[in-house]
């Protein structure tokens, strides 16, 4: 079906792929003893993992074997040292590293396992959202066998290298997707980041080095060290190779996880892939990368998907989740949405974030209600302004006001329509009720 | 009251996995909602405080910042529906209207008869398969009402 080579998701389509006999039979594990065999330094492992140009599928699009280098180097530092994948899947829209989690468990697991060896790791940690309890229980099994084949633990398939492997469940807050939120979070307590500096991997988990990365990050690397970074780069654009799972949902025909190569065109993406927008409507915007990349025009739907060119028309790439409106949502109802979702989110640290979010999503409301001014435009731009950027301690806050300011650089007319209508002129229109008992805005 | 002795053999394993023995306090708070009612109580506020070494305070603290801890005792059934955009595009608030009329419950609250607490959520993660809820710790996706309907009428 897929006119792109594909490698992510092949082991994931077959019968029982989440089992440790049909991972093992079709590739998983033979990077990671190759690795353990031949015995390369580490620090060649993690070269090839900067060379293959990887970047992080976690949303900021970090070089991730940069960010390995940053592990302070282990003969001048004895400290323990940890690993966190993230696995809080919390932004909306984005539904991609569950798939992965629940259909290929061991392919993520030799991906730890290799990054344990190329940064001496001692332990790592992944961190799952509470509410994932399929993938968390596939997951554990997953572990619970490699650990009985010999492949987790002390002494790894008798080669004298060790590395735990624990899970751990988080308990639904969006904020523990942050890395040092989710810190925090595993060390048991609520999620509020840390300000940076100190670096995770100076000062992560417990104190000590830590680095986190995302599921599908992690996931990519047994590919670039079976194939080498040169076939990595055959995937994808130059600056951002590889292909990645792009989970689209919203009014298209085919919602759905699909592997493509960065840099396809949203279009292709669109009407390949998720059958086109559904109902044979017309596309009215789009988010390129999940709910905190800012909307786009039905217009920009030829941009290719990568961190360069999505940047190039104002948004950003994030996780690469698009979320498509049709020509009858309404962009007012679906910015009220969010606003709400930050509002509820934010871990109230930092004033601008915690009376920000506030702010927003009851202004949203109430232009959403009919009982909206123009003056109401103006406090919503020169509010989001005040939120980003790099104001606060975490991005959340620029989470919530960059989708902001992108509504009202395109849409300003629709919001417009519903100040001087007293209403919205599209209420209904996507087949939804009223939200009569909205929850109330707290404090 | 004392936590029962079956989870605190689990505790004393589960803090084997981590460096420092606090980190395992949100999943054994878990533990204690899934065995004792759907909810933390006061008391066993208490008792993981004085298992961890905290006072009640740090586990309230906790227990309060994470959506998925409940502080008041639910129905028999949690039906959790996701109202972020993913599922409002797909027409989550008729779903959400269709699970309190087959409920009989309010948004937020439990039914008269207390078989069945329904609460809003954010993104579950199944946006690709939007509308969705979760009933009891198990996700349906690709909602109607019509499926709705089916899965909530023949619970007991
Ligand atoms: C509010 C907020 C929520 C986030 N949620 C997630 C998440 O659920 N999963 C994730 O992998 N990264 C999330 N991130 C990004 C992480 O902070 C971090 O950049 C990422 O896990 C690093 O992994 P990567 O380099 O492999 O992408 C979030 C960031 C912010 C500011
Ligand atoms: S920006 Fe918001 S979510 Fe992030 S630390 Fe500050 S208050 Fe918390
Ligand atoms: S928006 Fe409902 S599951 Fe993501």
């Amino acid at each position: 079906m897929s006119p792109h080579p594909t490698y992510l998701l092949d082991r994931a389509r077959l019968a029982d792929s989440h089992t440790l006999k049909v991972a093992r039979e079709n590739g998983a594990y033979a990077a990671f003893e190759k690795i353990l065999n031949d015995k390369p330094d580490p620090k060649e492992v993690t070269e090839v993992v900067k060379t293959s140009g990887l970047r992080g599928r976690g949303g900021a699009g970090f070089p991730t074997g940069l960010k390995w280098s940053f592990m302070p180097d282990a003969s001048k530092d004895s400290r323990p040292r940890y690993m966190a994948v993230n696995a809080d899947e919390s932004e909306p829209g984005t539904c991609k590293d569950r798939v992965l989690l629940r259909e290929d468990p061991h392919g993520l697991l030799e991906g730890c396992l290799i990054a344990g060896y190329a940064m001496g790791l001692d332990a790592v940690y992944i961190y799952v959202r509470g509410e994932y309890r399929l993938p968390y229980r596939r997951m554990q099994d997953a572990i619970d066998e490699a650990r009985a084949a010999g492949l987790i633990g002390k002494n790894i398939l008798g080669k004298g290298f060790d590395l735990e492997i624990h899970m751990h469940q988080g308990a639904g807050a969006y904020i523990c997707g942050e890395e040092t939120g989710l810190m925090e979070s595993l060390e048991g307590k609520r999620g509020h980041p840390r300000p940076k500096p100190p670096f995770p991997a100076g000062f992560g988990l417990w104190g000590k080095p830590t680095t986190v990365n995302n599921v599908e990050s992690i996931f990519n690397v047994p590919f670039i060290m079976t194939h080498g970074a040169a076939w990595f780069r055959g995937f994808g654009t130059e600056k951002s190779p590889g292909n990645f799972l792009c989970g689209i949902s919203g009014h298209v025909a085919k919602p759905g996880v699909y592997e493509v190569p960065l840099g396809i065109t949203a279009r292709e993406i669109l009407e390949q892939y998720a059958g086109g927008v559904w109902k044979g409507r017309k596309l009215k915007g789009w988010f390129p990368g999940g709910s905190s990349t800012g909307i786009v025009p039905a217009d920009l739907i030829d941009t290719p998907m990568d961190h360069d060119s999505i940047k190039g028309i104002g948004s950003m790439f994030g996780t690469g989740a698009m979320i498509m409106l049709d020509e009858t949502a309404c962009v007012v109802r679906a910015s009220e949405v969010l606003a709400r979702f930050y509002d509820h989110e934010s871990c109230g640290q930092c004033s601008q974030c915690r009376e920000g979010t506030q702010w927003l999503n009851q202004i949203f409301h109430r232009i959403e209600n009919g009982q909206g001014t123009m003056a109401d435009v103006d406090l919503l731009e020169s509010l989001s302004r005040g939120m980003t950027p790099g104001k606060t301690i975490c991005a959340l806050s620029d989470a919530a006001a960059i989708p902001t300011l992108a509504v009202i650089k395109h849409f300003r007319d629709e919001i417009v329509e519903h100040i001087h209508k007293g209403c919205c002129p599209l209420k209904g229109g996507s087949g939804r009720a009223p939200a009569a008992d909205r929850t109330e805005v707290h404090a | 009251m004392a936590l029962p002795e079956t989870l605190v053999a689990e505790f004393d394993r589960m803090v084997q996995k981590y460096p420092e023995r606090r980190s395992a306090l949100i999943p054994a708070i878990h533990r204690c909602q899934e065995e004792l009612g759907g909810w933390v109580s006061p008391e066993t506020m208490e008792d993981l405080a004085a298992y961890f070494g905290l006072e009640p305070v740090d586990v309230y603290g906790v227990v309060t910042f994470y959506p998925m801890f409940r502080t008041k005792p639910p129905g028999k059934h949690v039906v959790s529906v996701c109202h972020n955009i993913s599922c409002d595009l797909r027409g989550a608030e008729g779903i959400l209207a269709k699970v309190c009329e087959v409920t009989g419950a309010k948004v937020g609250g439990t039914s008269a008869d207390g078989k069945f607490t329904v609460e809003r959520v954010e993104c579950q993660g199944a946006c690709a398969n939007a509308p969705m809820f979760d009933l009891d710790g198990v996700y349906h996706e690709d909602l109607d009402d019509a499926k709705v309907a089916k899965i909530l009428g023949g619970l007991q």
